[in-house]
C-alpha cells in the first residue's frame, strides 16, 4: 500500500526524527509542521528544522496480535508511545525486548529498522523504532 | 435557523450480509426511513450519505450519485453528497442534513449511512480502518486502531481510572442490549469472563473488546419542525447537533485518557439544547473498542472521570436500570459497526427511544437522548441530542 | 601524515540459535558439529533487521564516539555479500541515516567476507591522498546458509563501522597489503538465495593459503614477527580456522582470543574481522600493536599492521557499548522461529 515517493519524502523524519520548531514560541513538533498551531500566521514560512532527542521513556504500549500483513513475521510485536527526553510524544514499535518485559516508564532509544516494503520486488522502507537503552 | 425534526428512521440488519451489495443495503435503509415517515419519496429534495471507504471496500467512489441513482432520485436530479470522517462519517452526515434543513436550504432531507465491509478480507479491512489514524506516523509505524485504543486502555488502568474488568463490562452491556435488538449483528448476551478470556487482539484488549466487521445501512428523514406534523404524529426534535475535531494522531494530544473533541462537542450540544447530562435518559456512545465507550461516558459528562467503569460493571447502564441507559442498540460491539452507517444508526436508536418505539429495549419515559459518534482516535467527534415530542 | 582509525562502532543482533538446535532439525549431531567448528551459537537478525539496519547501528555507534561532523565524511562504503538490494546501494541509506549526505561519494562493495576491509583500504587511499577528510568503511552481513548445509551452523549477522582519517586517530594503520588470486571456493550466483561452496576446497587452497601469504608478506614488509603483536585478528568463518592458522604461523592463543568473536556470534562474513578488531580496540592501550588479516572467498586477504595511539585515552569509547556488552544481550530462538525470522518459510505475498 506504499508509494515510493510518499515514503521517500519523509526520510528526514523517519531516519533522524527531524521535526519542526516554532521560532516565535519555541514549541517543538514531530512530525514536522509548516505552521505552529499556537502562533499560526506568525510562524508560516519560519518554522525551523528540529531534531528530536533519540532517547525517551515508554508512556504506554500494547502488544499487537492482530497484525498488519507487513508485520506478520514480527507477531506479536510491541507498539508504544514514547515520550522523548525533550518532551515529544510519538508512536513507534518497541523492539529487542520480550513483550512481557516492556513496562511504562522503561527507558528506550531510537534505532533504525525496516518498517515495511512494497512486496518482494518493491522498495524497502526504513524508519525509527525504539529499543531498550543500553 | 429553523428547528429540525426527524420524521422517519430505518435501519437494515447489521452483520455479514453476503447476498447484499452496497446498493442493496443503502437503498433498503432509505426505503425503510421513507416508509416510516409515510412519504412517497417525491418530497425529498436532498440526500446526504455518510460513508467511510467505499473506494477501498468496494472500489467505488462517487457514492452520493450511486445511492441517489439506485434510490430512484436520479430522474429528480436532487443534490446528493457523500460525507467522510472516518467512523464519524454517519454522524457528521446527519449534522450536514440538519444544517441544510435548519438553514432553510432544503425542506425534506434523507440522511443515510452505509458501509459494505465484507467484500474484502479481514487484513484489508483492518488496513482500511487503520487509515483513519495518522497513516504516515501511526499506522505505518505499526500502530493498528486496536493497539491505539489498547494503549489508551493501558493508561486508563495505569492511572487507576478503570480496571480491566470494568473496561470489559462495556462489551457485556452491549451484548445484553444486542440480545433485544432484532437488527443487531450479535443477539446474544455474554459473560464478563468471555470478554476477559477472548483471544488477544492488542493487549490488553481482546476480540470481545472490539467491534466486528459489518455490513449495514441506516437512514433518517429530516424536515423543518413546523412541518413535521404534516407527515407524522410522532416527530423527534433535533435539540442539538454539534461537532469538534482534534489532532489526527493520538500522540499529539496532551492527554490520551480523555478526548477533548468529545468534551467540546458535548459542551456545545448541552449549551445549544439548554440541557445538562442529568436530563439525558439514554445515550448511544461510540464503542468501537470497549475502552472507547467507557471513556465516552465520562467525556460526555454522564459519569465523573473514573466512575463510568463501575457503572458498566454493575449494570447501571442497562436499559431498565433506571439510570442513563447506554448503547441500548447493542452499541458498536453487539449491534455491529458498518463504519459509515454507525453514526446514523445511533440516531435511529435514540429517535426510537425518545419517541417510544424501541420495543423490548425501550427505556421508560425517555424524553432526551444523545448520540456520540467518533472518527479515528477522537480526531472527529459529533454529538446529537434528540427530544421526543 | 599518518592515516588511521578515528572511531569505530559495532552491532550484532540479539537473537541466537545453537548448533544443537539446528542439528536437531536435520538429523545431525549439532553439538558435535558446533564443537568441531568452535561455535557455541550464532546470531540471527530479527525480521526487521538487514544489512542496512545493522550498518546504520554500527555507524551510529561509531559517530556517537567522535565529535567529527558527519558532513566532513567524504566517502562511505558498505561491504557485504547480503545487501538487501541487488541494485540500489546500502551505502546511501547509511549515509542519510548518519546525516553525511549529500557531499560525499558512496558505494556498496562485495568481496565475500572481506568487503569491509577492502572498504578500509579504499578509505585509506582517499584520505592519504588528501581527496577526502574522512571516510567510512563498514563490513556487515546477514549471511545465509542453505537449510541443511554445513554453513547453516555458522552463517550469522552483524557488522562494524570504521571512520578513517588523519586527525585524532586512535589507531594508526602502519601499512596494509593484499594477497589476491582467482580461487572459486565459495560463491553465489545472481538471483540465488543461498551461496554454494567447494567443501574442503575452502580450506587449504583458499582460506589458509591467502591468510598465511598475506600475513607473511606483511610481516616481511614491516620487519615484524608474530611476537611483536599484542593482538591478532584473523578472518573467522568458524572458531577452528583462525585458531589453526594462528598456530601455524606462530601466534599464541592469548593474541587471538580477544578478537575471536565467531564462537559467540557465528560467522558474520564481512562483519567478522571488523567486529573482531572492534572487540580488540575496546580494551586496547596506547602502543598496542594489532595484526588484522581478513579473507574473502574468490579469493583474497587484506592484512593490516596497526598501532594504537595515545589518543585512545581521550576517546569516548563509553559513548557506545563494547562488543562484549553487545553480545551479552542474548535471546535464544528455536529453529522454527529462526526459519520464520530469516524468511525461510514461504509465506503468502
Amino acid at each position: 500500500m506504499s508509494s515510493t515517493a510518499r515514503e521517500w519524502r519523509e526520510i528526514p523524519g523517519r531516519y533522524n526524527l527531524k521535526g519542526s520548531k516554532c521560532p516565535e514560541c519555541g514549541k517543538v513538533f514531530f512530525p514536522k509542521r509548516s505552521m505552529c498551531p499556537l502562533c499560526r500566521r506568525a510562524s508560516i514560512g519560519k518554522m525551523i528544522e528540529y531534531k528530536v532527542e533519540r532517547k525517551g521513556t515508554v508512556y504506554t504500549y500494547s502488544v499487537v496480535y492482530d497484525v498488519p500483513e507487513a508485520n506478520k513475521r514480527m507477531k506479536p510485536y510491541v507498539v508504544g508511545m514514547i515520550r522523548t527526553d525533550d518532551d515529544i510524544l510519538l508512536t513507534a514499535q518497541i523492539v529487542d525486548v520480550d513483550p512481557e518485559n516492556v513496562e511504562i516508564g522503561m527507558r528506550v532509544q531510537a534505532v533504525l529498522r525496516k518498517i515495511d516494503d512494497d512486496g518482494p520486488s518493491g522498495v524497502i522502507h526504513y524508519g525509527f523504532k525504539f529499543a531498550p537503552c543500553e | 435557523m429553523r428547528d429540525v425534526a426527524i420524521i422517519g428512521a430505518g435501519v437494515t440488519r447489521f452483520g455479514e450480509l453476503w447476498d447484499k451489495s452496497f446498493r442493496d443495503i443503502g437503498v433498503k435503509a432509505g426505503m425503510l426511513a421513507i416508509g416510516d415517515a409515510g412519504l412517497s419519496g417525491s418530497e425529498v429534495d436532498a440526500l446526504f450519505i455518510g460513508n467511510m471507504s467505499a473506494g477501498r471496500f468496494i472500489n467505488q467512489q462517487n457514492i452520493g450519485a450511486m445511492i441517489a441513482d439506485y434510490a430512484g432520485f436520479a430522474l429528480k436530479h436532487i443534490p446528493s453528497t457523500r460525507i467522510e470522517a472516518g467512523a464519524a462519517s454517519g454522524g457528521i452526515a446527519f449534522r450536514q442534513g440538519v444544517m441544510a434543513v435548519a438553514s432553510g436550504m432544503h425542506d425534506v432531507v434523507v440522511v443515510g449511512g452505509a458501509e459494505k465491509m465484507t467484500d474484502v478480507d479481514d487484513a484489508s479491512s483492518n488496513s482500511i480502518l487503520d487509515s483513519t489514524a495518522d497513516q504516515q506516523w501511526e499506522a505505518s509505524m505499526g500502530a493498528t486502531m486496536a493497539s491505539l485504543f489498547a494503549m489508551i486502555a493501558r493508561r486508563y488502568i495505569h492511572e487507576g481510572l478503570a480496571t480491566r474488568e470494568e473496561i470489559a463490562s462495556v462489551s457485556v452491556n452491549g451484548h445484553a442490549h444486542g440480545a433485544l435488538n432484532p437488527n443487531a449483528q450479535f443477539r446474544k448476551a455474554i459473560k464478563l469472563e468471555s470478554v476477559l478470556r477472548s483471544g488477544m487482539v492488542a493487549d490488553p484488549l481482546g476480540l470481545f473488546d472490539c467491534a466486528p466487521i459489518s455490513d449495514g445501512a441506516a437512514a433518517v428523514i429530516l424536515c423543518p419542525m413546523d412541518k413535521a406534523k404534516e407527515y407524522t404524529d410522532n416527530p423527534v426534535r433535533v435539540a442539538a447537533s454539534t461537532q469538534a475535531s482534534d489532532t489526527l494522531a493520538l500522540f499529539q494530544r496532551d492527554s490520551i485518557t480523555s478526548f477533548a473533541s468529545t468534551r467540546m462537542a458535548a459542551d456545545r450540544a448541552f449549551k445549544t439544547a439548554k440541557l445538562s447530562p442529568s436530563d439525558i435518559s439514554v445515550a448511544e456512545v461510540h464503542d468501537c473498542y470497549t475502552i472507547e465507550g467507557l471513556m465516552a461516558a465520562e467525556d460526555l459528562g454522564l459519569y465523573e472521570r473514573g466512575r463510568a467503569g463501575k457503572a458498566f460493571l454493575e449494570g447501571q447502564t442497562l436499559f431498565d436500570a433506571g439510570k442513563v441507559a447506554i448503547n441500548t442498540s447493542g452499541g458498536l460491539k453487539a449491534r455491529g459497526h458498518p463504519i459509515g452507517a454507525t453514526g446514523v444508526a445511533q440516531i435511529v436508536e435514540i429517535a426510537e427511544q425518545v419517541r417510544g418505539t424501541a420495543d423490548k429495549r425501550q427505556v421508560k419515559g425517555a424524553r432526551y437522548g444523545m448520540a456520540l459518534n467518533l472518527g479515528g482516535t477522537g480526531s472527529a467527534a459529533t454529538v446529537s441530542i434528540l427530544e421526543g415530542i | 601524515m599518518d592515516v588511521g582509525i578515528v572511531s569505530y562502532g559495532a552491532y550484532v543482533p540479539r537473537y541466537r540459535i545453537t548448533p544443537e538446535e539446528i542439528g536437531k532439525v536435520w538429523g545431525e549431531n549439532g553439538k558435535a558439529m558446533g564443537k568441531g567448528l568452535f561455535i557455541e551459537q550464532k546470531s540471527v537478525p530479527a525480521p526487521d533487521e538487514d544489512v542496512v539496519t545493522i550498518s546504520v547501528a554500527a555507524a551510529r555507534a561509531m559517530m556517537a564516539r567522535t565529535d567529527v561532523d558527519p558532513r566532513e565524511i567524504g566517502a562511505l562504503y558498505v561491504g557485504s555479500e547480503s545487501h538487501p538490494y541487488a541494485v540500489k546501494p546500502t551505502s546511501t541509506i547509511v549515509a542519510e541515516a548518519i546525516e553525511a549526505t549529500p557531499d560525499l561519494t558512496a558505494a556498496d562493495m562485495e568481496f565475500a567476507c572481506k568487503a569491509g576491509t577492502a572498504g578500509i583500504q579504499v578509505c585509506m587511499g582517499l584520505v592519504g591522498s588528501g581527496m577526502i577528510e574522512y571516510g567510512v568503511a563498514i563490513g556487515a552481513d546477514t549471511s545465509q546458509g542453505a537449510p541443511g548445509d554445513a554453513l547453516e551452523y555458522s552463517a550469522s549477522a552483524g557488522g562494524a563501522a570504521y571512520l578513517i582519517g588523519k586527525k585524532n586517530i586512535i589507531a594508526k594503520i602502519n601499512r596494509t597489503i593484499s594477497y589476491t588470486t582467482d580461487t572459486p571456493d565459495f560463491w553465489r550466483r545472481e538471483g540465488q538465495d543461498y551461496p554454494s561452496h567447494g567443501g574442503r576446497f575452502t580450506g587449504e587452497p583458499a582460506y589458509f593459503r591467502h591468510i598465511t601469504n598475506a600475513t607473511q608478506r606483511l610481516l616481511a614488509d614491516a620487519g615484524t614477527k608474530p611476537g611483536d603483536y599484542d593482538y591478532a585478528v584473523f578472518h573467522q568463518p568458524n572458531g577452528k580456522f583462525p585458531t589453526r592458522v594462528a598456530a601455524m604461523m606462530g601466534f599464541t592463543e592469548a593474541q587471538i582470543t580477544k578478537g575471536l568473536m565467531t564462537p559467540y556470534i557465528g560467522n558474520t562474513y564481512s562483519g567478522a574481522v571488523p567486529i573482531g578488531l572492534a572487540s580488540v580496540l575496546d580494551i586496547a592501550k596506547p602502543g598496542d600493536r594489532i595484526l588484522v588479516v581478513s579473507y574473502g572467498s574468490g579469493a583474497g586477504s587484506d592484512a593490516f599492521d596497526i598501532t594504537v595511539t595515545d589518543r585512545i585515552r581521550k576517546y569516548k569509547r563509553e559513548a557506545a557499548p563494547t562488543v562484549e556488552k553487545i553480545v551479552s544481550n542474548v535471546k535464544y530462538v528455536d529453529y522454527a522461529t529462526y526459519a520464520k525470522f530469516k524468511g525461510k518459510i514461504k509465506m503468502e505475498e
